[in-house]
């Protein structure tokens, strides 16, 4: 397979990482050469078998729906790289 | 350079001829000497002497409170949260964060008085196999400083390897315990999925991340594992199921074990020193009473491209928190999503940036079943062949890594550095526990031997693994007086 330039740009616009154009012709070739490697999944019959998601066997944690200790605001603040009041600041979602 | 092992440090502390803050000025004394291989990127000053001086307090007021840990040095790997101390997961995206809370893991050392050192050097978010993808420089290796020391764990082996501290912490994913324990010639062990809290460590790849130790020998590696063991109500996928009692099952032996040999794993591509230390190591299993089996383990060709999928998956989904609003680094940029995509762009370093894209590939609309669907469903096919291969061997032995230490800068292309790990990550896909032992020398680097064990059998694996290294004088071996570390890789 070939991984097309705007199939990168595509993937690296969805996962928010600004990219420059050396860095997306880079990760292109070496896309293409992992992903030709992982291709040979593709081959494995797996036509009778469940997923595997946790490993553990575990299913579901219940817990009590009571309200427990939690991280005080200026805790939670404390790494803010801005903040406003008791909030994090953040830039316009729109233009 | 000390042999010493936490055991042994611990009777000097019990007799009264040392004290916890000498044995911490001690450590950081040896770490400092140590510099140059860089396996340090900050010291814990104020929490080392508030935990010393709680360890003294404890040993001289209770001392039959007083555990196996209590008052001995240790360093962890700069993916552990301790409140108020730099967490940077080796990223310059997380450079100067400080955690507001301490992981299950650490409290649990710190309530057993263990006293914390330093943070150690590791890839950027544990992710790689040398060490090289620290966005704070490499490591090198204490037997050949111009080798890496392995990965991502690279700090933690290093520091023990040399002999400065006891025991380290490190974390596990796709090997980066083991791998690193095998290239420095130390024990690395990690436990079943889900058997130590993952609550407090940078996330990952959350189904196959662990916390484990390195230690200088397998009783160690028990002490640090059963202090850190145990359901938490904090992670909801700790294992609830009670912790057996490990160190008093160490001395049991292997005589009348079946120990499976996977023949998958002594294909081709091994290096030939490690092969001949390896079946050296069997031989020496089968003298002390177990009897060697060969099992197949079909789908190990296919557990690289599974890992490369399902990791960089998880990845990319845990990775998305490092968005410049709540914590680490933030380029100002006027919309959101320009700040988005500065602060991720500039502040991640390419493996990690390579990794993210991988992953939000396979998950994208359209690749979703060709890739991560299938990947889940091999997981189970390779979780599969390894309870079938359980049912008739008690655990499987094999080398850890195919290859010795390699030259730093020796493997830029990303898909070779891969390959590294492809006996070591089969085991995180089934969840399993497994340790590497020093088991020989090839060419003068160290060569590991990897027990595998079922699933919360972590005992046994230690029991193994215990067996050979008390027969063997590998554990002993000391790395040579250090040369020069010459020039660094461009």
């Amino acid at each position: 397979m070939t991984l097309a330039r705007d199939q990168v740009t595509h993937v690296a616009m969805l996962a928010r990482l600004g990219l420059s154009d050396e860095e997306v012709e880079r990760y292109r070739q070496q896309l293409d050469t992992i992903l030709a490697h992982v291709d040979r999944l593709q081959q494995v019959d797996t036509s009778k078998v469940a997923e595997t998601a946790q490993i553990g066997g575990l299913v579901n944690a219940w817990r009590e729906d009571v309200r427990g200790e939690c991280l005080p605001v200026e805790k939670a603040l404390a790494n803010a790289p801005k903040r406003r009041r008791d909030h994090f600041e953040v830039g316009a979602i729109q233009e | 350079m000390s042999r010493e092992t936490v055991a042994e440090l611990g009777a000097r502390l019990r007799r009264g001829n040392a004290t916890p803050t000498e044995l911490a000025a001690q450590a950081r004394t040896a770490l400092e000497s140590i510099a140059d291989l860089h396996p340090v990127l900050r010291y814990t000053d104020a929490l080392t002497e508030r935990q010393a001086g709680r360890a003294a307090r404890i040993l001289a007021e209770s001392p039959e409170e007083a555990g196996p840990l209590c008052g001995i040095p240790f360093a962890y790997k700069d993916v552990l949260c301790v409140e108020g101390v730099e967490t940077s997961a080796g990223s310059k995206i997380l450079e100067g964060f400080i955690p507001p809370y301490t992981g299950t893991a650490l409290q649990r050392l710190l309530d057993a008085g263990a006293v914390p050192v330093a943070v150690t050097n590791c890839d950027e978010f544990a992710m790689g196999s040398s060490n090289e993808n620290s966005a704070f420089g490499p490591v090198g290796n204490p037997w050949d400083p111009n080798r890496v020391p392995g990965g991502s764990s690279g700090g933690s082996a290093a520091v023990v390897s040399a002999g400065a501290v006891p025991f380290s912490l490190g974390t596990d994913t796709g090997g980066s315990i083991r791998q690193p324990a095998s290239f420095c010639g130390v024990a690395g062990f990690k436990p079943t999925y889900g058997r130590i809290s993952r609550y407090g460590l940078i996330a990952f790849a959350s189904s196959l991340d662990q916390i484990g130790p390195f230690t200088r020998s397998v009783e160690d590696a028990a002490h640090v594992f059963t202090a850190m063991a145990g359901h938490d109500p904090r992670d909801s996928t700790s294992s609830p199921a009670p912790v057996e009692p490990v160190a008093e099952q160490l001395a049991r032996g292997v005589q009348g074990m079946r120990l499976g040999i996977p023949r998958e794993y002594m294909a081709e591509g091994l290096e030939p020193g490690v092969r001949s230390a390896v079946e050296a190591a069997l031989a020496q299993l089968e003298k002390l009473g177990a009897t060697l089996v060969e099992v197949s383990l079909p789908s190990t060709e296919a557990a690289l491209s599974t890992y490369y999928i399902i990791a960089p998956a998880e990845c990319s989904a845990n990775l998305a928190r490092m968005d410049g609003v709540r914590f680490g680094l933030h380029v100002d940029r006027k919309s959101l999503t320009d700040t988005y995509l500065e602060t991720r762009g500039q502040g991640f370093g390419p493996e990690v940036k390579r990794r993210i894209m991988l992953g939000t590939y396979a998950l994208s609309s359209g690749y979703y079943d060709a890739y991560y669907r299938q990947a889940q469903k091999v997981r189970t096919l390779i979780a599969e062949e390894f309870d079938r291969a359980f049912e008739s061997v008690d655990a499987l032995v094999s080398p850890t890594s195919p290859i010795v230490a390699f030259p730093k800068g020796d493997k830029s292309d990303p898909l070779s550095m891969y390959l590294c790990d492809i006996l070591t990550l089969p085991v995180n896909l089934a969840g399993l526990p497994g340790i590497s032992i020093p088991c020989g020398l090839s060419e003068g680097l160290p060569v590991g031997l990897q027990v595998i064990g079922p699933r919360l059998q972590d005992a046994r694996v230690l029991r193994v693994a215990h067996a050979y290294e008390q027969s063997t004088p590998w554990h002993t071996q000391m790395p040579p007086p250090a040369p020069a570390v010459t020039g660094t890789p461009s």
